[in-house]
């Protein structure tokens, strides 16, 4: 079985949901739509559905986050699953052994779904390829590979605001070499038919041949690059998986590709800027346009409650096809 | 049926109730009852795919619009509208979800076809048909442009699906 088949099981359905690659633009959109219906439980009195009722979901995090956990705890609390927390701090040696040593000890409390979060590319896969047959897990962010349920809400943000995706040039711009999330951001806007796919950052911070891998025009320039987009992506200067002197300053950066009211001029009129945060005002974007009436800052955090209840629920319904009772007896 | 539906709320005393319809067939009939009565409020619409005592053995259910409650259902009368009502499974979701919106102060429940094959103590107020059907028959709604009721056979991959569960051996 190939690398992308893990996700899905025999009939397509997806069971893990680890990154964008190999999954077709009908199940994105079906996760899309599936999300819609599940931004509706917000507004209910009793914020909570009984899809995942006697589920247990481990949030596994190797890695410190605190909107991406809050989040995934939020979304599996009003699924009406239980939730576990583990804050697991990395040892730098022998990461492969207490990675499987971690999963035996939860999967013998009877856990259905991890949630991992890993400084290690990775990680969620091989934590998915050594589970047991009925857990499913989801990638909430491994290494600089993949972080698939921002990559969704933030598609889920952008059709929710300009419909259809293939009228559309969107932007993505900062350090696109190191950053999952405009990986698995790229790849779901081709995936989707986007018109346009740009990335916008400095020579240091795009990979080698990234308008073939990527999919996407390249340019060094902001001001070049924003001009009449309709979505600009803003992504966070990643300090700390920057080695060696990628960058002179944080004060240059900002200089060159940080976003300010006066840059956003070029871009249509209704573009919306987008961040996944957490924002370093200043240094990617003005705190006038992360405040500014086109920033959907907020809402991309209230929509990535609303997309990880999607796919947990659509793993755990999957899960549940093939009865679940008979592969645990 | 709509006819029926004003003489029992009438007969209840209800001036101003709000009426649900349940996706998909409930709200086409909703539609037809709300536009004859002429409820002055705009009709609202129940998704209970979230409440689906059958997704821990069928997964999830194909996409449908979302709930949309106009106004809220505190103490207010509800009139919930469905097309056609068998085993109950749908309305008990349907009465969670309402539940999950707020405090109803009553809810009546309208059906077009109403027939065997109960598996919960759910009876409806109002009826359009009553039908006795054979096993594996099934009664369908079919619209919305015509609304169409249609007798068929439910097919036999899905029979064992729809069927109770076997106790756990």
């Amino acid at each position: 079985m190939s690398i992308a088949n893990i996700q899905l099981d025999s009939r397509g359905n997806l069971k893990h949901f680890l990154m964008i690659d190999g999954l077709s633009r009908e199940l994105l959109t079906e996760i899309l739509d599936k999300t819609a219906g599940f931004l509706g439980v917000a507004e209910q009195a009793v914020k909570k559905v009984p899809l995942c009722r006697g589920k247990t979901i481990a949030n596994l995090f190797f890695e410190t986050s605190t909107r991406t956990r809050t989040t995934f705890e939020l979304a599996a609390k009003r699924l009406s699953a239980d939730v576990l927390n583990l804050n697991i701090s990395t040892s730098a040696t022998a990461k492969g052994e207490t990675l499987l040593d971690t999963l035996r000890n939860l999967e013998a409390m009877h856990v259905d779904m991890f949630v991992v979060r890993h400084a290690e590319s990775g990680a969620a896969h091989f934590i998915a390829k050594h589970a047991n047959p009925h857990v499913s897990v989801i990638n909430a962010g491994d290494g600089r590979h993949s972080h698939p349920t921002q990559g969704m809400l933030d598609m889920f943000t952008i059709r929710q605001h300009k419909g259809d995706f293939s009228d559309l040039c969107v932007a993505v711009v900062g350090d696109i070499l190191h950053s999952r999330v405009a990986r698995s951001q790229l790849l779901a806007l081709n995936t989707l038919g986007t018109g346009e796919v740009r990335i916008i950052a400095p020579r240091t911070l795009v990979p080698a041949h990234a308008s073939e891998a990527l999919g996407a025009r390249v340019f060094y320039d902001l001001r070049e690059g924003v001009r009449d987009a309709d979505v600009i992506i803003m992504l966070r200067l990643q300090r700390e998986r920057m080695r060696g002197g990628m960058l002179p300053s944080e004060h240059e950066y900002f200089q060159l590709f940080g976003l300010t009211e006066e840059r956003l001029s070029t871009a249509k009129p209704d573009a919306i800027v987008m961040h996944p945060g957490p924002i370093n005002r200043g240094v990617e974007m003005d705190s006038q346009v992360a405040d500014g009436e086109r920033s959907v800052i907020l809402e991309q955090v209230s929509n990535g409650i609303a997309v990880r209840m999607a796919v947990m629920s659509m793993c755990i319904g999957t899960q549940n096809l093939h009865g679940q009772g008979e592969a645990r007896d | 049926m709509g006819d029926d539906l004003a003489e029992l709320l009438k007969a209840r005393r209800i001036a101003n109730p709000m009426m649900i319809g349940i996706h998909t067939g409930g709200v086409w009939i909703a539609q037809c009852l709300h536009a004859q009565l002429a409820f002055p409020e705009p009709l609202g619409q129940l998704d209970i795919s979230f409440y689906r005592d059958d997704f821990t053995r069928i997964g999830m259910h194909p996409q449908v619009p979302p709930s949309q409650l106009p106004v809220p259902v505190d103490d207010r009368h509800i009139v919930l509208v469905d097309d056609v009502l068998q085993t109950g499974r749908t309305i008990r979701a349907a009465l969670n979800v309402l539940f999950d919106y707020g405090r109803p102060a009553s809810v009546l429940l309208a059906i077009l076809a109403e027939r065997d094959g109960r598996e919960l103590p759910i009876e409806p107020d109002v009826v359009g048909l009553r039908a006795r059907l054979e096993p594996g028959a099934q009664v369908k709604l079919a619209g919305p442009d015509p609304l169409q009721l249609m007798l068929g056979q439910i097919p036999p991959e899905r029979r064992k699906a729809d069927a109770p569960a076997a106790p756990p051996s």
